[in-house]
């Protein structure tokens, strides 16, 4: 397909502010400007830390007890960590995709390929299932770090860790929900161009969660 | 085919123009082939990162924290530019994005200042 036409019909009922810019996109977009403040104060808080447990398991070091001489491996599992980063990549195609299809709904669809990338739901199903296999993931690796003795509030690490992590995990999960109501309003009554707004606030917020992740997994996986 | 030549995006153009007289409407996004183009470069990107960090004599030396801070940040603005379409979208947008994002990061740097994490060299 070789042309993205956006539609411009408007809905009924107008939210414009008068810059002529729909108020609930503002609103997001202010919504994600009061997200990077939480975001980048719960990041310091790693960052002042980091260093400064007395006991491991360490991110990236050998620790061992002196008082048992247990020997705890370096926790973090960056091939693990990595998959799931690119698992969130990919989901941000997708949402990205899902847009586009319900921004180019009413464009005819000739052939294969075009039906394939202008069909809503499976995008939508394609960037949820994302969001699900990156939330596994992040279920195995803190079950896996409780077994081998990082909890909450074994050290500094793991108190302003699973924090930092906890919190990014909740708004994936957040976004999920999101996702599965849009689904459920394309299986409803179908998503038209007329919906765009609505998926476009909903793939702002899904892209916000992935920047973070970004951010995250360079200063804490990373960098050691 | 890529972003703007072989397209019109006009999300509620005539709207925004009836009720924003003085202000800047939203300009075309991106084609499913630049979405694809980015994903592959964000990707790849990714590989560079995880690569770095294998590599023992790059992790030892000055150069490896900030390159993988430039990658990072370059993988943030791509995605904020593309797939967020800040690149396209009004510029209040980007004021409301930027705004807080850069007194975050401020406070970051000061609080790295104030805990040690960062020195300044006096004399």
């Amino acid at each position: 397909m070789s042309a993205t036409v956006v539609h411009t019909s408007a809905p009924a009922h107008h939210h414009y502010t008068t810059l002529g810019l729909d108020s609930r996109k503002v609103a997001i977009w202010a919504f994600i400007g009061s997200e990077c403040m939480l975001f980048v104060s719960l990041i310091s808080t790693y960052l002042i830390y980091k260093g400064r447990s007395v006991v491991g398991p360490l991110p990236h070091e050998v620790w061992t007890d002196p008082t048992t001489g247990q020997v705890f491996k370096p926790i973090l599992n960056i091939p693990v960590t990595s998959a799931s980063t690119f698992v969130l990549l990919m989901s941000s195609l997708f949402m990205v995709l899902a847009l586009a299809a319900v921004q180019n709904k009413e464009l005819p669809k000739r052939t294969r390929g075009e039906r394939i990338l202008g069909s809503s739901k499976l995008w939508l199903w394609a960037t949820a299932i994302a969001g699900a296999t990156f939330l596994g993931f992040q279920a195995f690796e803190f079950t896996s770090f409780v077994h081998e003795g990082l909890t909450i509030r074994r050290n500094l690490f793991g108190s302003t860790f699973f924090t930092l992590t906890g919190f990014h995990g909740a708004h994936v999960t957040a976004g999920v929900l999101w996702l599965v109501t849009l689904l459920a309003i394309d299986y409803r009554r179908g998503l038209t161009s007329r919906d765009s707004l609505l998926v476009d606030i909903s793939a702002l917020y899904w892209h916000f969660v992935d920047v973070v992740w970004i951010v995250i997994f360079t200063l804490v996986y990373l960098i050691k | 085919m890529d972003s703007h030549a072989s397209m019109t995006n006009l999300p509620d153009s005539a709207e925004a123009h009836a009720h924003a007289p003085h202000g800047e409407v939203e300009h075309a996004h991106p084609t499913w082939s630049t979405y694809w183009k980015v994903a592959l470069i964000l990707t790849l990107i990714t590989v560079g990162e995880v690569w770095a960090y294998y590599i023992p004599s790059f992790v030892a030396s000055r150069g490896f924290v900030p390159t993988l801070l430039i990658l990072s940040a370059l993988k943030f603005v791509i995605v904020v530019m593309f797939y967020m379409h800040l690149k396209y979208d009004h510029r209040l947008f980007r004021v409301l994005f930027t705004g807080p994002l850069l007194i975050a990061g401020l406070t970051l740097i000061a609080l790295m200042f104030l805990f040690g994490h960062l020195f300044i060299k006096v004399m």
